[in-house]
């Protein structure tokens, strides 16, 4: 005899902690942006305990560059955040600069203030494109890229290379921007203002967008800072800390711009102010094509690069290689003073710090970088505690982690 | 404030503590001894006048390459930063020769907990009190510690769990679809059928 | 014991015999198993590192791989290529083989960029210098990171690969 059908279709309802379970993600899983894996507790669908791992991408940066001359170690910097590889060229340029007090001429620092806002769109156009992603508009993807590849010809026609760009160098830039890529560039600064809008059509008033973000993973001002947030994340919490307006570097005391500030410390608050920067960056981007300065680009004691006006006699005649004369070329000139230094810069994720240690020598004693995503992903087991799990997709995305940069 | 008047200040607050100060730059590092770092980290952040509320940075340094008679071999480093009054120090905690160890401060930038642990990770330095000091980067079976200067770069031995899987592919590739296993990348010659 | 001893079996050479007619049976089906799978290759996403927005570039709206029949999947027993797009770190080799070994047979694996082909820059006590030390890899695709075009090459590469193969769907191959 076959039971009615209503007593089957009965679910049975655990009581207490019956449902609870653990949950791994990651860390090959679409949604976590790399190689993050996050070891959930759950019960239910609620999260009891988030626990992110890291180090899936650790190659081991701070011991590289111990081993490298300061040039040498430029181009791992373009492997931190290989989405702004620009911003990270310039944060540690400028950290060696100040460590071996090497001046930067005018004209190039302004092209740096424009690659780096250059640099700021393609990240945040990336992590639009992604957050969208994993919230489901998958539209906003496919927008954001097209905006992004222009950005990235822009790139190639200044330097060469895509994504990682070892354009700014020690003392300068490697080359002067053409009138070509100024024409091309205001065409892009242009238009870019309508895209813009063209993205916020889309998600802005968005209903769906709207349920998933407001509301959703709240941090407080002082739980933002205690947890070390940086950038974005913690500006949508209310928090006014920006370094380009606290310790001005390179051209940014010349140039306009604010400093988008959000209230309620939400998902929704760190995606308006990333959009705000975007509008403030194409801001920036236009004044440094207005006021670029005429001049050198890439100063006279600039380490490797270029020769100083005067040369020791005692180098032609004492080495026969190139190598074994630039060596000591260097050691002559006693351009590596003795110190520490830590030097910080506003990149699209946040504060990127760069603390070196230098002993005299041609190469770092030790370097070690203060990456905004590894802070970030070590709050996220805070923010996500309690909440959906549905939503730690949304919150994993609104942080902006890139995982080389956290596990460098 | 100037870093410089800052240093003072903390001289003056906690005279037994204070070593050194050091300036590099327009930047001024205060050398410290360990004992009592959380509660001078305190006493920065919540002072009213100095409020250094924002912990930048923490990092760990071997210094047995570098000949300074004051430093000891290992040191935490702390970057420091007021965001309301836009000043900042730094904060060098001499923290001995074998076995490092210093106070934890995650109870005052809960932040700080992933800082450190990397620290311990990468620098084998360990904090008292914190509440979850494990390896954070590395496998947690990892021998050694990267950043010490006797560490070379492409490490000592193999990491265990690497021999392990190396084996495991072996035995993998006997029972795979393609007995030659890795040659399958080598394809077969394009011949003929008889 | 073992030994074929059926009349319709030809005798070639030694140790080599063959039914009359199967090759003509089996070379066009072979060309129709290759073409149908060099034409549908659904690799699984494994992004790393730096090299895995190049691949999302070259999914995404100007490079569109869709259209080589290449569709981004995220489980890998949907699978049948693997991009390993990035630096593979001791730690995650593990996570690869096993994502790997959940692939089904027939599977191929691109090795996008300096660091799956050999290590790259990152010669240190953390990264595995190639991923060939743990895979078997068919094509290698180099640059650092390569180009949205650089990878599609690659994928035409795969492609010619595969069309060559023979009886790789067949258990006496």
């Amino acid at each position: 005899m076959t039971p009615p059908l209503k007593q089957t279709l009965e679910i049975p309802v655990a009581d207490g902690e019956a449902e609870r379970y653990s949950l791994r993600m990651g860390p090959q899983h679409p949604a976590t942006h790399g190689v993050l894996r996050v070891d959930l507790e759950l019960d239910g669908e609620t999260i009891i305990e988030c626990k992110p791992q890291v180090g899936y991408l650790h190659r081991g940066f701070e011991k590289l560059a111990e081993n490298r001359t300061y040039s040498q170690a430029l181009i791992l910097t373009d492997r931190l955040d290989y989405i702004a590889a620009m911003a990270n060229n310039v944060g540690y340029c400028l950290a060696v600069e100040k460590l071996l007090a090497i001046s930067v001429p005018l004209r190039a620092q302004y092209i740096r203030t424009l690659v780096c806002e250059m640099s700021r769109l393609c990240s945040h156009l990336l992590w639009l494109a992604t957050h969208a992603l994993d919230i489901g508009a998958m539209t906003v993807f496919l927008y954001c890229f097209r905006e992004r590849e222009i950005l990235l010809d822009l790139f190639e026609e200044l330097c060469g290379a895509r994504l990682t760009f070892s354009y700014p160098r020690i003392g300068g830039v490697r080359q002067d921007v053409t009138s070509y890529f100024i024409d091309e560039l205001q065409r892009f600064l242009d238009i870019f203002p309508s895209r813009i809008a063209e993205y916020e059509t889309l998600i802005d008033t968005n209903r769906i967008w709207l349920k998933r973000t407001v509301g959703v993973g709240v941090v407080s001002g002082d739980q933002a800072l205690a947890l070390g947030l940086t950038g974005a994340c913690l500006r949508g919490s209310g928090v006014d800390y920006d370094l380009r307006k606290h310790q001005p570097y390179d051209a940014y005391d010349q140039v306009e711009f604010e400093v988008p500030l959000g209230s309620d410390g939400d998902i929704y608050a760190r995606y308006r102010c990333r959009m705000e920067e975007m509008h403030q960056s194409v801001h920036i981007i236009q004044q440094c094509i207005d006021q670029l300065p005429p001049g050198p680009i890439i100063g006279l004691d600039a380490p490797d690069l270029v020769m100083p006006n005067k040369v020791p006699a005692r180098i032609e005649a004492g080495s026969s290689t190139y190598g074994t004369g630039l060596i000591r070329l260097i050691r002559d000139r006693d351009l590596y003073l003795s110190g520490d230094i830590y030097v910080a810069t506003e990149v699209p994720k946040g504060e990127l710090g760069f603390y070196f240690i230098s002993d005299g020598n041609n190469r770092p004693y030790r370097m070690h970088i203060r990456s905004p995503s590894f802070i970030h992903i070590g709050a996220l087991a805070t923010i996500a505690k309690g909440e959906m799990l549905a939503d730690l997709i949304a919150n994993i995305g609104s942080l902006d982690v890139v995982l080389g940069e956290s596990d460098r | 404030m100037e870093s410089m008047a800052i240093a003072d200040r903390l001289r003056a607050e906690f005279p037994d503590e204070f070593l050194d100060t050091v300036t590099h730059q327009g930047q001024t590092a205060v050398i410290i001894r360990p004992g009592r770092i959380v509660a001078i980290l305190r006493w920065l952040r919540d002072t009213d006048d100095l409020r250094l509320n924002h912990l930048r940075s923490l990092c760990g340094v071997d210094n047995v390459r570098r000949k300074d008679p004051r430093l000891s071999r290992f040191e935490v480093v702390y970057n420091l930063y007021s965001i309301p009054l836009r000043h900042e120090i730094r904060i060098r905690a001499e923290v001995g020769d074998k076995e490092p160890a210093i106070d934890s401060v995650v109870g005052l930038w809960s932040g700080a907990n992933w800082l450190e642990r990397e620290t311990y990770d990468l620098m084998g330095i360990s904090f008292n009190g914190h509440p979850d000091l494990r390896r954070v980067l590395l496998p947690e079976d990892w021998k050694g510690h990267p950043l010490r200067k006797e560490y070379p770069l492409k490490g000592k031995e193999e990491w265990t769990g690497i021999t392990e899987l190396l084996e495991k592919i072996k035995e993998l590739d006997q029972h795979g679809f393609d007995p030659a296993g890795h040659a399958h990348g080598q394809n077969q010659p394009d011949e003929e059928e008889p | 014991m073992g030994e074929i001893t059926e009349p319709s079996m030809v005798k070639l050479e030694e140790g080599v015999r063959y039914i009359p007619g199967v090759n003509a049976l089996l070379g066009p089906l072979n060309a129709l198993v290759n073409w149908g799978r060099a034409g549908s290759i659904w690799p699984v996403t494994f992004g790393l590192a730096c090299c895995a927005i190049e691949m999302m570039d070259a999914g995404a709206s100007t490079n569109d791989l869709d259209r080589f029949g290449i569709l981004f999947r995220a489980s890998p027993r949907q699978a049948d290529c693997m991009v390993v797009a990035g630096t593979l770190t001791k730690k995650m080799a593990p996570v690869l083989r096993r994502v790997y070994d959940q692939m089904p047979e027939p599977r191929y694996v691109l090795a996008m960029g300096s660091c799956a082909c050999s290590g790259g820059v990152f010669d240190t006590y953390a990264v595995t210098q190639g991923v060939d030390q743990i895979l078997p890899v068919d094509v290698y695709v180099p640059g650092c990171p390569p180009r949205p075009e650089a990878l599609m090459e690659g994928f035409i590469k795969l492609q010619e690969k595969i069309r060559k193969e023979q009886f790789r769907w067949s258990q006496w191959r």
